[in-house]
């Protein structure tokens, strides 16, 4: 690896443009996030490789009340080891006000063999919020044992905590790849859905795996996923398969579940 | 019971000083402790049948993983809750870390027969409020927290506790589920107790961090398998352990 660390800290707002769409009143990229726009979606563009041990990157996204906006990335997000095997940091922080909605969607996150990274992603949603999350981590591109990863979804609703959960994988995570956290496989997601309406409704929680046995007793070989209910109106869908398409499979399953109709 | 509005808990008491109640950390962790976590096999009944532990060796690295993920939330939650965190929060906050349904559900019954035992054990006015305040049960490690502060016992004990339950469950049902080797389960045991007192510490030093901080401070740690599992057992027909 050839360049220093750097920190960037990259800036989206948006609001209801008075005409039923949406405008982006601060969108400002930094270092290796290029951000790009059309219509009401933003796709984060590396511009750089990043992160890099060392790197402390920063992302902030705030949907202002009536307002709408996705949020992707052009190419899945590869942790690299750096100079000195420092670590690298990558904070995102989404706040979603009332009557707004953000789909956050980015395209996985890989852990190759000797990086180090951390990341937080720390939602605040107003009780009208509405808001689909989604979250991948590839353990080690093929065939290479992956980097330190550990990352923290903590989101607040009104408030008060609805989900925390951190994972983490590689060697300073004991038990990571065994029979109670991955069971030796290398791509694990979520996809977390917050709507008021689960309220009323929520989902009943449910096995997605397909060839497993009536009873439910067998993991089947490409991957596992789960539909719950959380203790607020939200509902995730947990995921764990042997590669990053089967994932997204299951994941994008879990999504139509749980969301009837798209909005 | 009361039948009065319940006051919110009064913070546990202080804990007693130089270790003069470690007695109360043997009879608190012991086994036989009435609370029912003799019928709960903390995953591993599942986890035998999907076939991920089938002897010593993989039941080792079934309760590393434990250990490091819902051993370490719940030891953060328990120590937090002998430290003097409002265990109303804190139930609150096991919620957030919970995903599993079957699991927040197994914690909360867990939660109200230890708070049974406790009571008769050790009684005292913050074990009273959490009980009028949570009648179904609040979750395990906050009550674990609670007794082990009304026993007299630090946070840093309150860990250990929580932390020792989510392996020797595992263990204990994987010798039954199994037939294994109990010498050489005890034997996985002892080669986990580093594991073990790293994890208490690690957990004690977030409660001291949360009562300044809040509950984000404490450890969130997942295992999604162990959810997977979970919700899967749930929905046996037939099961030797209810969790």
């Amino acid at each position: 690896m050839t360049r220093w660390s750097v920190t960037a800290h990259a800036r989206i707002t948006a609001a209801p443009d008075g005409r039923g769409g949406t405008a982006l009143p601060e969108l400002a990229g930094d270092g290796p996030l290029a951000l790009r726009r059309s219509r009401d979606r933003v796709t984060v563009v590396g511009a750089m490789a990043a992160p890099l041990g060392g790197d402390r990157l920063r992302l902030d996204a705030t949907v202002l009340a009536g307002a709408r906006l996705r949020v992707g990335t052009a190419a899945a997000t590869i942790s690299l080891p750096g100079r000195d095997g420092a670590e690298s940091v990558y904070d995102v922080t989404l706040t979603v006000e009332d009557r707004a909605v953000l789909h956050w969607l980015p395209e996985p996150l890989i852990a190759a063999a000797g990086s180090r990274l951390r990341t937080t992603t720390r939602v605040e949603l107003a009780e009208g919020a509405r808001l689909v999350l989604r979250e991948e981590q590839v353990l080690g591109r093929s065939g290479e044992q992956p980097g330190a990863l550990s990352t923290r979804l903590t989101v607040r609703r009104a408030g008060r905590p609805l989900l925390d959960q951190e994972l983490s994988f590689g060697q300073a995570a004991p038990g990571w790849d065994g029979p109670a956290v991955l069971g030796g496989r290398r791509a694990v997601g979520q996809l977390l859905v917050v709507d008021p309406a689960f309220e009323d409704k929520p989902v009943a929680a449910r096995l997605l795996d397909r060839d497993d046995g009536l009873d439910g007793s067998h993991a089947s070989d490409g991957g596992d996923a789960l539909v719950t209910p959380l203790a607020g109106p939200a509902a995730l869908v947990t995921a764990v398969a042997r590669d990053a398409l089967t994932l997204r499979r299951l994941l994008d399953e879990g999504q139509r579940e749980v969301v009837g109709a798209p909005w | 019971m009361s039948t009065h509005p319940a006051p919110p808990p009064p913070p546990a008491p202080a804990p007693a000083p130089g270790g003069a109640a470690r007695a109360a950390l043997l009879v608190l962790a012991d086994g036989r402790f009435p609370a029912g976590g003799h019928a709960h096999s903390g995953g591993a009944e599942a986890a035998v049948r999907a076939g991920g532990v089938h002897d010593p060796d993989s039941l080792e690295h079934f309760c590393r993983g434990r250990l490091r993920t819902a051993g370490l939330t719940a030891a953060g939650l328990a120590a937090a809750a002998t430290a003097g965190l409002d265990p109303l929060v804190l139930d609150e906050a096991a919620d957030a870390r919970t995903a599993s349904p079957a699991l927040r559900a197994t914690s909360r019954k867990l939660g109200r027969q230890l708070m049974r035992a406790a009571r008769a054990a050790w009684p005292g006015p913050a074990l009273d409020a959490l009980a009028a305040a949570r009648p179904r049960g609040a979750h395990q490690p906050v009550v674990l927290g609670l007794a082990a502060g009304t026993a007299g016992l630090p946070p840093h004990d309150a860990a250990h506790i929580a932390l020792y339950e989510s392996v020797t469950g595992p263990a204990t049902a994987a010798v039954r589920l199994l037939s294994l080797d109990p010498f050489a389960v005890a034997a996985v045991l002892a080669r986990l107790t580093p594991d073990l007192d790293r994890a208490a510490e690690a957990a004690a030093t977030a409660a001291r961090a949360a009562l300044h901080d809040g509950v984000d401070a404490l450890p969130a740690a997942s295992a999604p398998l162990l959810d997977l599992a979970a919700e899967r057992h749930a929905r046996w027909k037939v099961r030797l352990f209810a969790s």
